[in-house]
């Protein structure tokens, strides 16, 4: 990526102006839809008025008008996160088609004909995807329950504000959470729910917090309300051929991780840039490089990404979101790859994946580019004028801010966050006492490579293993 | 600065320091106290549940078996000692003290201001939130994406 692409990211027409009618709402949030003030009710009317034209235009419409009344319902909570989930979903939109025009890249278009058509009509009308609930246990609510149970605690947060929240109301969400976490197929909710709880838990009571992180939170609450629909699942196509890992993304928080990484996959005749990705619940206690601990039973993936070297897959699974979804028994270890060498040669001609519709928000944005021939002090790096905020280093590998400065080549991933583009760098190549070195963001994926680092986290013990026996020997009495 | 307000990643939480798990295998500051369990040094299966009430600082200490610890003389059991400790490791000392509101520079001046009496009260609460804690591990891991973990970048240099 070079300056003249950087100068060509410029913020999309409208861009200010929708995210000016989400401030509005989350504004509205944070004193609590239930009394709405006649600012917040018109900040309402407005954002559902920048829906009118689509399907979902009448009923933001009559959810903004009810909730002026004080009439407040879960169903027209969800239509009001719904509106503001399509705006940020434009905005998203802009971005990446921006992005693509500057750098050239190509993108494979959304087909909706993707999805799986919904089997059975839900009481609410809409189509669940989710598996029925096996008949395991009788006494565990069925998803449909439980999705009914997590929106009303939203609706109640909602309802509330987020200045009103306090630890009677967040602690109510835990049987919920408890019973998400139990069902795989609600995983995205439940980890986004149990993360958005965890904040506010820590935050109450909220009203005593100066700066509330106002978009962020009407961020999850609102992806959340959209979870509770059950989701189309997506049909994939099995996939063979040779994957090229670019580098990897690791996501986290205090009782979930998931490493993400991205990467080119050939297949015959074609070329296309892919994410897999395996998540896993942990604890806050596991932090650092000992999360990789959590990922053992996927040696192949740790070892290509410590390795640096290319995979060879056979009829893994490909969604049409570019997702990969990972089984270490369809791939095999192939040769040494070195991912600068890699993204030099063919980033440039990987065709990129749609995004899904219900994924679109800014925050998803994480495409993978190569720079060279900036200047950096760790915490931005400037192109000829231009500047990134450098940003996410991940505290699981050896990336570090003073690397980043040393550093001449960076590979890495585009965000935007706050009304500009970021880098992420998950590579870089630098020099280091008149050597080079170069480092990556899965080196540790089997364990720390530096001696004296992993000498001092050898000191606290496995974390992972600890735990794991003490749960065997409480958990089953 | 970057307001806070208008970041979708903003940082909420600042994410704990690892630390040594085996003696002290949970440790948190939630429902107005310090609270946590110890294991036991003799007996694999047994744990001690522990905790600290934020501001009357009164105390208790009780196996998982709701058997009170023996070393509790009205004073903090050598449970409680290694349960402040481990506290002051996770979350720095700062952070402790100011949740059980005590002022303090150091760990043992912490310890020593800590003047409340032994109270009772149940232990099985701290207890079902440590295994609770514990059975996230059980969870299988999944290749299935999660979208939403963009919202979360983790403990980032």
């Amino acid at each position: 990526m070079l300056a003249v692409h950087l100068s060509a990211l410029t913020s999309p027409t409208g861009a200010d102006e929708a995210l000016a009618l989400v401030d509005g709402f989350d504004a509205a949030l944070e004193h609590g839809l239930g009394r709405l003030s006649p600012e917040h009710a018109a900040a309402l009317g407005a954002l559902a008025g920048a829906v009118a034209a689509t399907p979902l235009g009448a009923v933001a419409a009559e959810a903004a008008d009810k909730l002026a009344a004080g009439a407040a319902s879960d169903s027209r909570l969800l239509a009001l996160a719904g509106a503001r989930a399509a705006v940020l979903g434009a905005v998203h939109d802009a971005l990446l088609d921006g992005f693509d025009t500057a750098l050239g890249r190509t993108r494979a278009p959304w087909t909706p004909t993707g999805e799986t058509p919904p089997s059975a009509p839900s009481p609410s009308g809409s189509s669940p995807s989710v598996p029925l609930p096996s008949a395991s246990s009788p006494s565990a609510p069925s998803p449909v329950n439980l999705l009914a149970g997590c929106r009303s605690w939203l609706g109640e947060l909602a309802i509330t504000g987020w200045r009103g929240v306090g630890h009677d109301l967040v602690a109510a969400a835990d049987p919920t959470i408890e019973a998400l976490l139990a069902v795989p197929s609600l995983r995205r909710l439940a980890v986004l729910v149990d993360g958005l709880a965890a904040e506010l838990r820590a935050s109450s009571p909220v009203a005593t917090m100066e700066h509330l992180p106002v978009r962020r939170w009407a961020d999850l609450w609102s992806r959340a309300m959209l979870l509770t629909e059950p989701q189309p699942a997506q049909a994939g196509e099995p996939v063979s051929g040779r994957l090229l890992l670019l580098g990897v993304d690791v996501h986290e928080h205090g009782t979930a991780v998931q490493i993400q990484a991205h990467g080119l996959l050939e297949t015959s005749g074609e070329t296309r840039l892919v994410r897999t990705s395996l998540a896993a619940a942990k604890v806050d206690t596991i932090v650092g490089a000992a999360v990789w601990r959590l990922f053992s039973a996927y040696p192949v993936l740790l070892s290509a990404l410590a390795k640096r070297l290319t995979l060879d897959i056979t009829g893994m699974t490909l969604l049409p979101s570019g997702d990969l979804l990972w089984n270490d028994d369809q791939a095999r270890g192939g040769e040494l790859a070195n991912p600068f060498t890699v993204a030099r040669v063919q980033l440039a001609t990987g065709v990129a994946p749609a995004v899904p519709p219900l994924e679109r928000h800014p925050v998803r944005l994480a495409e993978p580019v190569l720079i060279e021939g900036y200047s950096s002090d760790g915490t931005t790096v400037e192109l000829d004028g231009h500047t990134l905020v450098v940003e996410r280093l991940s505290g699981c590998g050896p990336l570090t801010p003073d690397l980043v400065a040393a550093s001449t080549a960076c590979l890495g991933l585009l965000r935007w966050d706050g009304g500009r583009w970021r880098l992420q760098p998950l590579a870089v190549q630098a020099t280091v006492k008149r050597k080079p070195v170069e480092a990556h963001s899965g080196d540790w994926a089997e364990g720390i490579t530096d001696p004296k680092l992993a000498k001092a986290e050898a000191r606290h013990g496995d974390a992972v293993a600890v735990l794991k026996e003490r749960a065997g020997r409480l958990l089953r009495k | 600065m970057e307001s806070v307000e208008q970041l979708s990643a903003a940082r909420v939480l600042v994410p704990v320091q690892p630390r040594k798990l085996a003696k002290v295998p949970f440790v948190e500051l939630a429902e107005g106290r310090l609270q946590g369990v110890v294991s036991s040094g003799s007996d694999l299966a047994r744990v001690y549940v522990s905790w600290i009430a934020a501001g009357s600082h009164d105390f208790n200490c009780s196996t998982n078996n709701n058997r009170p610890c023996g070393g509790l003389y009205g004073r903090l059991c050598k449970h409680l000692d290694l349960l402040v400790e481990e506290a002051v490791v996770q979350y720095g000392l700062e952070r402790v003290a100011h949740y059980l509101r005590v002022e303090a520079s150091e760990v043992g001046e912490l310890l020593g201001r800590l003047n409340g009496s032994h109270a009772p009260g149940s232990s099985a609460m701290v207890f079902s939130r440590f295994l609770r804690h514990l059975a996230y591990l059980e969870l299988p891991a999944t290749a299935e994406p999660v979208a939403e973990l963009h919202w979360f970048p983790g403990a980032v240099r």
